[in-house]
């Protein structure tokens, strides 16, 4: 992986912020940075080959969209942490997954269009071999997301 | 949850079908979009302005792997903070540039934390830290922190392809 250029720096920081709602949007970046089109795409194109970008694109409300929220933490006996953990991954509505240290050792959020949907996968997951404890930990209120890095 | 749910058109959730994958980096990344879509450029750009203004989308733009722009470390720190002081210990949570994350949940028998806050970090010891300093200047002494052992799935949610 090669180092980050002070102008690759700005250019993320500058995205990280907004992505122009325009029809040549990345005219639009370049023009903010004073450089050209082809420039912040041929770069834009490196870096997400490189691995620094995780996404470019749009990031949605999940309740506007009427999905509901919540974090699940699990006790998992130690030798059925892998099994488990790949079962929850094939929920798509399982996005993030990970093991932590403490008590509960197994964390995932869940996203569900609606009650009986999400509850039908916590019972299932409740029942998988090795569960021995579930806490469902919905969300009451967003404060902030907010997934941004400056970088330097 | 507080937020109302925004009733959408067959239309508005195929756009939001086609904006949740990879962006195109071409010169006309909406062009590109719009006709998969099946609609005008116009149309497409009008439409997803009015998603924006409704609060249906919350960013446009680029998020990194954190890990290799030198943010190595990050931890879920849980909070128990009392009822009355939920609201202001939030708020000055959230203003912290560490914190990316910062939600009120439900709490459990014998599990009291009600506040979660994401912290990232370049090391294990700066987010000790900033937890530190957070709790300090709410008075919390209160907090499980959750540091991750290992990474089994982080992806973005893809919205409105329910079978």
């Amino acid at each position: 992986m090669t180092e980050l250029s002070t102008f690759d720096k700005a250019l993320l920081n500058l995205l990280q912020g907004h992505l122009p709602l325009c029809r040549h949007p990345f005219a639009a970046l370049a023009e903010e940075l004073g450089t050209d089109e082809g420039t912040v795409l041929k770069r834009l194109s490196a870096l997400k080959q490189e691995g620094y970008l995780r996404r470019i694109g749009t990031f949605f409300d999940s309740n506007r969209l009427g999905y509901r929220g919540t974090l699940v933490a699990l006790r998992v006996s130690p030798e059925c942490l892998k099994p488990v953990a790949e079962a929850i991954n094939l929920y798509p509505g399982a996005t993030h997954n990970y093991e932590r240290e403490g008590r509960y050792n197994l964390w995932f959020t869940l996203l569900s269009p609606d009650q009986s949907h999400e509850q039908q996968v916590l019972d299932e997951i409740r029942a998988l071999p090795g569960v021995d404890d579930m806490l469902n930990l919905k969300a009451k209120k967003k404060y902030k997301i907010n997934v941004q890095f400056r970088l330097r | 949850m507080s937020v109302e749910m925004k009733d959408l058109s067959e239309l508005d959730k195929e756009i939001v079908r086609v904006l949740q994958e990879d962006f195109p980096l071409v010169e006309e990344p909406y062009k590109v979009l719009a006709a998969r879509v099946g609609v005008s450029e116009e149309v497409f750009l009008e439409k997803v302005r009015n998603l924006a203004e409704e609060k249906c989308i919350r960013k446009m733009g680029a998020v990194l792997r954190h890990r290799e722009v030198g943010f190595s470390a990050n931890v879920l720190c849980a909070w128990e903070v009392p009822e009355e002081q939920l609201e202001q210990a939030a708020m000055l949570m959230s203003a912290h540039p560490s914190v990316s994350h910062c939600y009120e949940r439900t709490t459990a028998p014998d599990w009291p934390y009600n506040l979660y806050t994401m912290i990232h970090a370049h090391s294990r010891q700066e987010c000790e830290q900033i937890a530190d300093m957070l709790g300090r200047a709410q008075g919390l002494s209160h907090r499980a922190m959750l540091y991750s052992k290992k990474e089994w799935k982080k992806t973005s949610m893809k919205y409105f392809c329910e079978k």
